[in-house]
């Protein structure tokens, strides 16, 4: 019965390739853990970015001395730190600096990462070779100590050169991937057949290959996004993210260092691991939705 | 066998100019980091003049390639400076903390394959049952825990909440070293942050483990075995598992990675005194030739870790050596 049904629906989808969007939305529906997800992370990311315009920055993060580790009330809904800042406040900035630092070296990392891998790919022979050495050398490196060390030396330390610093040594595993696809790419016949008719390398490369592979970069740098996010959080944890005057999900974390803090003021650090989570899972639901949308032999849809 | 030892060998050579890289990247590093190692021994009774004509006398203004020189000669006899926080060599600190690092990590991997190797056989071997699906939840959930957020929820569950083991250090402090019970103090400081760590980094072997396990049970000298009527445990023991386990020991290699960057954040929350939390301290309080050595030991560790998977895997595949 069920067999049967689903090969009407097989004959029914031959009729008319789906368009990309279609697809995507199918996959989706189908996958109802990443529809609640992208639903979950569209009104966080609405609630946190329309709620700072009204919320100021400053005024959450200047230092009360009067209402030091207060808990839960009405007042402080989830309590307030060592500086007597309001925890909830800090969350909801601390939710969208994250978010926005996740997503500035996703978008830098990806785009270094995808001229590099085509490159790379496009071009094979030497080129390829002298690329992936490099790239093998970055990829070696001890990632966390490497970006710790840039933080703590860097002068004029400000949210910028902190993005520009992970990017730095981030771009490596989005490069290998285009590569590969790049190498296979190049055999295809529309590039043989671009070739010939005189379009340049450049050309080719940017406007042909390109647009045929977004569906893996778009894939790839959402599941990206929950790694930066994490990344961000833990070096925010250890101190060497972003200053405390500007909160992110790890700074709140960062105050469970004390073990007072850790053992006794759980209002300071569990939403914000709790935060940090669903955002994680979120983010990678709906990328492995995007995946197997992407995959048509994985498509549930 | 001879293709075997050529490949290491040229594995081997691609890791020299490796090391070289590392080793400036880091002496950049170095010299981009504010203040020399006088400055930590600074004594207000010396002038400054002393201080120029002593920074001459050690080389400090030749050309950076002199001055690099000097310091891989340094490096090649262990010799990695003066720490001006603990007042003493860099080798000697690094000499104390690195043997707690080194069991820790032990242990971390010991838990992670104790764990691994068991979970990812049964969730293979009877996929799709509620006890794989369980499984398979733990994997989903543990590959997107931060591993610090993780290491935070168990000190305080188990650390602070239950109190069934110590929140800090390696060892109580008064026991008496060489002792049984200093043996066992030690370990009781190892298990909880070694358990949090490797709970994480069960993930990936799992998952991998049970998909290689799913593909293989349906070859075809699987079949064939079954055919040959051999009992089901001795086709999981002895045909299977031999298939799926080499891979897994390739990946010990990478395994050291992460082991790094775990244990940055492990041994400061745990306030463990191994190599993490030396590094941790050391650039918090710009102890900066401490800093130096202990990058440049974890970035060759790192470099050492993969050429050991690279080794085994291409010992598992032979098709890796033709390239």
């Amino acid at each position: 019965m069920e067999a049967n049904k689903l090969n009407t629906n097989e004959e029914l989808k031959t009729h008319k390739s789906p368009s990309g969007f279609s697809i995507i939305w199918r996959e989706l529906v189908r996958d109802k853990l990443a529809l609640i997800s992208l639903i979950f992370l569209i009104l966080i990311t609405a609630f946190v970015y329309g709620v700072s315009f009204v919320l100021d920055q400053e005024e959450i993060v200047t230092v009360d001395l009067f209402s030091i580790h207060e808990p839960p009330s009405e007042e402080f809904w989830l309590g307030t730190d060592y500086g007597g800042r309001d925890i909830f406040g800090q969350l909801i900035i601390g939710t969208r600096n994250s978010l926005s630092i996740g997503i500035l070296v996703t978008l830098m990392s990806g785009l270094i990462g995808i001229v590099f891998g085509l490159v790379a790919g496009y071009f094979g022979g030497h080129v390829d070779n002298v690329l992936m050495r490099i790239l093998d050398f970055f990829q070696i490196l001890p990632f966390l100590m490497i970006v710790i060390v840039f933080v703590a030396i860097v002068p004029k330390y400000s949210i910028w050169t902190f993005s520009l610093i992970m990017t730095a040594f981030l771009w490596m595993g989005i490069a290998r991937l285009i590569r590969s696809k790049a190498l296979q790419e190049k055999e295809l016949d529309y590039v043989q057949a671009s070739k010939t008719l005189g379009s340049s390398n450049i050309k080719i490369i940017f406007t042909q290959v390109l647009p045929n592979i977004t569906s893996l970069i778009i894939v790839t740098m959402t599941l990206n996004l929950a790694g930066n996010i994490g990344l961000e959080s833990g070096l925010s944890f250890l101190g060497f993210g972003f200053p405390e005057s500007t909160p992110s999900l790890g700074t709140l974390l960062s105050y469970a260092r004390n073990p007072q803090t850790l053992e006794y003021r759980w209002w300071i650090w569990v939403p914000a691991s709790v935060l940090i989570l669903l955002l994680m899972l979120a983010v990678r639901n709906v990328g492995e939705a995007l995946k197997r949308a992407t995959d048509a032999r994985q498509r549930r849809g | 066998m001879i293709d075997m030892w050529k490949f290491t060998l040229r594995r081997i050579l691609i890791m020299i100019p490796q090391i070289i890289l590392l080793s400036i990247l880091i002496f950049i590093l170095a010299k981009m980091m504010p203040g020399d190692a006088l400055t930590g021994m600074i004594d207000p009774n010396v002038s400054p003049e002393r201080l120029e004509e002593l920074r001459e006398k050690l080389g400090w203004n030749d050309p950076w390639h002199i001055q690099y020189a000097d310091w891989v000669g340094g490096l090649v006899q262990g010799d990695f400076g003066q720490s001006f926080r603990f007042k003493m060599p860099v080798t000697e600190l690094i000499g104390e903390r690195i043997v707690n690092s080194f069991w820790l990590s032990v242990a971390t991997l010991i838990f992670t394959y104790l764990i691994a190797i068991p979970l990812g056989i049964l969730s293979g071997r009877y996929n799709d049952s509620l006890l794989d699906q369980t499984i398979t939840g733990y994997t989903y959930l543990g590959f997107a825990t931060p591993l610090f957020i993780f290491a935070l929820v168990m000190l305080w569950v188990f650390g602070f909440m239950l109190g069934w083991f110590p929140t800090s250090g390696s060892v109580s402090p008064g026991s008496e070293p060489g002792t049984f019970a200093y043996v066992m103090s030690k370990i009781n400081h190892l298990i909880l942050p070694a358990i949090a760590m490797a709970l994480i980094a069960t993930v990936n072997t799992v998952q991998y483990l049970r998909s290689e396990i799913i593909d293989t049970k349906q070859k075809d000298f699987i079949l064939t075995a079954r055919a040959k009527g051999a009992s089901e445990s001795r086709v999981y023991n002895r045909h299977i598992l031999r298939n799926s386990l080499l891979p897994i020991a390739a990946f010990f290699g990478y395994e050291i990675t992460f082991l790094i960057g775990g244990t940055i954040f492990v041994e400061t929350i745990y306030n463990y005194p191994g190599m993490g939390l030396l590094f941790f301290e050391s650039i918090t309080l710009r102890d900066y030739s401490v800093v130096t050595a202990v990058v440049l030991l974890f970035g060759v560790a790192a470099i050492l870790g993969a050429l050991l998977s690279d080794i085994i895997l291409s010992l598992v595949d032979p098709r890796i050596r033709i390239k």
